[in-house]
């Protein structure tokens, strides 16, 4: 187990003393504070924090089918607003210490989950002063007579301060305890818990409302089923996400299976195509489907018998027939899948040559679909730049001039033109493509990818003409 | 027929209700017209962004008509497609005051309200050319006047003052309400369903009343926290309470759509074996559609449903690491250590697909004897064979011939309530052949 750096035990004290302070004044509040109120929401709290499972949660999970084992769990943060509700309704030495509790109970992961939990405390109730100081300083609202227009102002300021001190004091342990780089530990931390917050904020301002009503606190009780609901649904997504991009992967990895000839190839094809589209300022969403298109363009092999994908040695007119026709396999395979759009196109015509004399239907110029073009210089390049059993990976600056040399007849030239300006820019890094980005769009390589081993019509094996 | 009587007695009280209200409304006029439009408005905008069941996807655009009666289940949040509108009906259903002024709208307004607001958030879908879906509207005018006339009189004469159910106990009469109310929709809806689909009723009611504790269950506490909240603090809690519940129907949205994906590509992925030519074309999606029809047959739940059609689409995945096919795609006269092998080699490959754990058990223990085997592996396997079968002897009585084979294979390989199923969904549908 890894030691816990000083500067993070410093760095967490200190959080842990601001909160102590925070919360000291509460003593001198005397028997007028609303201590019940404040125990109430405390041990609601901890309940919401402790219970991990419920009946509840296991029927939905139960019907969602497609996930994992985890998804009867309750998702993380989902009772935030009875923080936020504690932060409006109690003075703010009281708010620090409403969510000291629940964070202690919560179960916490290793490593060092006694002071996960003890950083959990401390910058809850840091947050919770912080809103509830916030509130009262925007002015006397009486929440047991609301005026609501105004009382949202105060109620949204509140919410988005305890989202940001958290935001800040989430980014300075990521930077401190889990050695994030200083420049990049808070980036994206506040965007990302914006907008959730904003939504606890109201929920929390609505159970604020209904606790000090004639209904009281069962009423205020009610408003989380909904909130509940709608992080679970949220939770469920994600995961269903995740789901289906190990299916696409799978789809790779199936291919694999027959032909082990490269690893590594599908995903630097996609990673490549977006560089390519990157550098003509393709849309954001276009990116996204091309990068699907590069992952998947040989998903046809696995049409193509295995015996003739591990042949060793020189193919037979025959054969090299019947392994060209792996675009019209993919097509057939994927063209049920709607969300893949023109990737699909692209599968099918990664082959075609700008001069008319490529497959499967010698399409010329601009009739060739633009990501099929893109696909291509990418497949060419990746295969001349990475090692097969029968010859040496090129050099990046020898593979860019054969493609160079090639545009016009086999390539788009502009897509040629893209690809050197990106590896200008950006340089070529194949190694990464798995390991250094967990952009969560994307499907991660396994790196057990296939190669694009398909010869073009007259030219060697693997070679690019 | 039965179907036809169910859906009469579901739509002509609701459009009696819907009548009596609307008549009675336009006659005494509208009490408190800010807070009926308020309300109208929300459930008409619930309405519009309603999911429709037209637009679910299915595995695949190729899925032929034949088998569609075969197709997907209703998701969690489709079940209610429209949870906004759902909770602001019983919210104006429910309220009995609002910003604490009395409210004098009795149960014909509230009807006509949810009816008015109903017929608008239909316009934009019948405009864009689809079918009006009725069915929702109906149900959701009888449990709204369910709801309303167990309230509005109550609140209106002062009995639930009587009663002590003022202050603190107010919420949770009115969950006790709503969870009555809620119970009789599920009554009603696998009333409509079973009428719609003909399939066994109780597995339907089974599905809709485990449905309840999900999104059931928050649409309820949405509406009392709705109504309670309007009558604290006026008409500012609808939108600010909405935003919640609108980013929740929001996110079932997107929920559906990857889940749809999700499926498209499992079934691309289960056509692979066909395109590279080891099984037989359309094999792994008639497998899917008749072995969802025979597990319905045997009452299984919709995530089983859903867990047995992902196992039966992918069961043949194994064979892609053979080297050469097997002469039709057919596994059934392998030695049974080539079949396990097979089937284990499936099992590790739908492992990595990120579906849950149960479908690559059922594709691992595809080869067991039955006795050995869960109850949706056995479904997968009987149904397997019998497509092999009946594919391999073509002619008008090649479904029969295949059922006997079946049938003389009951000692070991199959279980015998599976093919007995398995005739019976065949009698009735036959298409899925």
């Amino acid at each position: 187990m890894r030691e816990l750096p000083v500067t993070a035990r410093v760095y967490i004290g200190c959080a842990a003393l601001a909160a102590a302070l925070c919360a000291a004044p509460a003593p001198r509040l005397g028997a007028a504070a609303p201590w019940t109120g404040a125990l109430a929401l405390a041990a609601l709290y901890g309940l919401c924090e402790r219970l991990r499972r419920c009946p509840l949660a296991d029927g939905l999970r139960r019907r969602a089918g497609g996930a994992g084992e985890e998804s009867g769990t309750f998702p993380p943060g989902w009772a935030t607003p009875v923080l936020l509700a504690g932060a409006l309704l109690l003075p703010p030495p009281l708010a620090a210490l409403t969510a000291v509790p629940g964070a202690l109970l919560a179960p916490a992961a290793a490593p060092w989950p006694a002071t996960r939990r003890l950083w959990h405390a401390a910058e809850l109730a840091l947050a919770c002063w912080t809103a509830a100081q916030v509130f009262r300083a925007l002015g006397p609202h009486p929440l047991s007579a609301p005026r609501f227009p105004l009382l949202l102002l105060p109620a949204v300021a509140a919410s988005v301060a305890f989202c940001g001190v958290l935001a800040a004091l989430d980014g300075g342990v990521l930077a401190v305890a889990e050695r994030h780089p200083v420049g990049s530990a808070w980036r994206g931390l506040l965007t990302r818990s914006l907008g959730p917050h904003l939504v606890h904020g109201l929920a929390g301002l609505m159970m604020a409302v209904l606790w000090r009503s004639v209904y009281g606190p069962p009423a205020a009780l009610l408003v989380l089923l909904p909130v509940y609901l709608s992080c679970w649904v949220f939770a469920q997504y994600h995961r269903e996400r995740a789901a289906h991009q190990a299916t696409i992967r799978a789809l790779v990895q199936a291919v694999d299976i027959k032909d082990r000839y490269t690893r590594g190839h599908s995903e630097r094809v996609g990673r490549a195509s977006v560089m390519i589209a990157r550098e003509l300022g393709m849309a954001q969403s276009r990116l996204e489907v091309l990068r699907f298109a590069g992952i998947l363009h040989d998903v046809g092999k696995l049409g193509v018998p295995t015996r003739l994908l591990r042949k060793d040695g020189p193919l037979t007119p025959e054969e090299r027939r019947i392994i060209e026709l792996h675009p019209e396999y993919g097509h057939e395979i994927v063209r049920g899948i709607g969300f893949l759009g023109e990737a699909r196109a692209a599968i099918l015509h990664h082959h075609e040559r700008v001069d008319g004399r490529g497959y499967p239907y010698g399409l010329t110029g601009r009739q060739i679909p633009e990501f099929a073009r893109v696909v291509a210089v990418a497949d060419a390049f990746d295969a001349m730049t990475s090692t097969r059993s029968y010859r040496r990976a090129r050099p990046v600056p020898a593979a860019v001039a054969e493609l160079r040399r090639c545009a016009g007849a086999q390539f788009d030239p502009r897509m040629v033109r893209a690809l050197a300006a990106a590896l200008d820019r950006h340089g070529w890094r194949p190694d990464e493509v798995a390991a250094q980005e967990p952009d969560p769009a994307l499907p991660v390589a396994g790196g057990h990818v296939p190669p694009a081993r398909a010869p073009r019509p007259g030219a060697g094996q693997g070679g690019v003409r | 027929m039965t179907g036809r009587r169910t859906v009469a007695c579901v739509y002509v009280p609701a459009a009696a209700l819907a009548c009596w209200g609307l008549a009675r409304t336009l006659w005494g006029g509208v009490a408190e017209p800010g807070n009926a439009l308020a309300f109208g408005v929300l459930i008409a905008v619930g309405e519009v962004v309603r999911r429709h069941p037209a637009e679910r996807a299915g595995p695949s655009p190729d899925h032929r008509p034949s088998t569609s009666r075969f197709a997907a289940p209703l998701l969690p949040g489709q079940r209610e497609g429209a949870p906004l509108g759902a909770a602001g009906a019983l919210a104006y259903a429910l309220l009995g005051e609002a910003g604490g002024r009395p409210t004098g709208h009795g149960v014909p307004q509230t009807v006509a309200v949810v009816v008015a607001a109903g017929l608008v958030g239909l316009v934009p879908y019948v405009v864009r050319g689809g079918s009006p879906a009725l069915d929702p509207l109906a149900r959701r005018v009888l449990t709204v006047g369910f709801a309303a006339t167990c309230f509005q009189p109550l609140y209106n004469t002062g009995t639930l003052r009587t009663w002590g159910a003022t202050g603190p106990l107010c919420p949770l009469f009115l969950v006790g309400l709503l969870a009555l109310t809620a119970l009789c929709d599920a009554v009603l809806a696998a009333a409509l369903a079973r009428a719609r689909t003909g399939w066994p009723y109780g597995p339907l009611l089974r599905d809709e009343l485990r449905a309840l504790p999900g999104i059931g269950s928050a649409i309820c506490a949405t509406g009392v926290v709705m109504a309670l909240a309007t009558a604290v603090a006026g008409l500012w809690a609808l939108p600010v309470f909405c935003l919640p519940l609108l980013l929740t129907q929001f996110a079932f949205r997107r929920y559906a759509n990857v889940r749809a994906t999700y499926r498209q590509t499992i079934a691309s992925l289960a056509r692979a074996t066909e395109i590279a030519g080891y099984t037989p074309h359309g094999h792994a999606r008639r497998v899917a559609a008749l072995s969802r029809a025979v597990g319905r047959e045997l009452g299984l739940s919709a995530p089983d449903l859903d867990v047995l059609e992902y196992a039966a689409l992918m069961h043949d995945i194994g064979q892609l690491s053979l080297v050469d096919p097997v002469p039709g795609g057919a596994t059934a006269p392998l030695p049974p250590a080539e079949q396990r092998r097979i089937a284990l080699l499936g099992g590790a490959v739908v492992r990595q697909t990120g579906v849950p754990s149960e479908v690559a058990v059922i594709v691992e223990r595809q080869a067991d004897p039955f006795r050995e085997q869960p109850v949706t592996a056995r479904i997968v396997r009987t149904v397997n064979a019998y497509d092999d079968l009946a594919a391999r002897s073509a002619g008008p009585g090649a479904p029969l011939r295949a059922l006997e084979g079946l049938r003389l294979a009951t000692a070991q390989d199959h279980e015998p309530r599976v093919v007995e199923a398995l005739s019976r969904v065949l009698a009735r549908g036959g298409r899925a052949g």
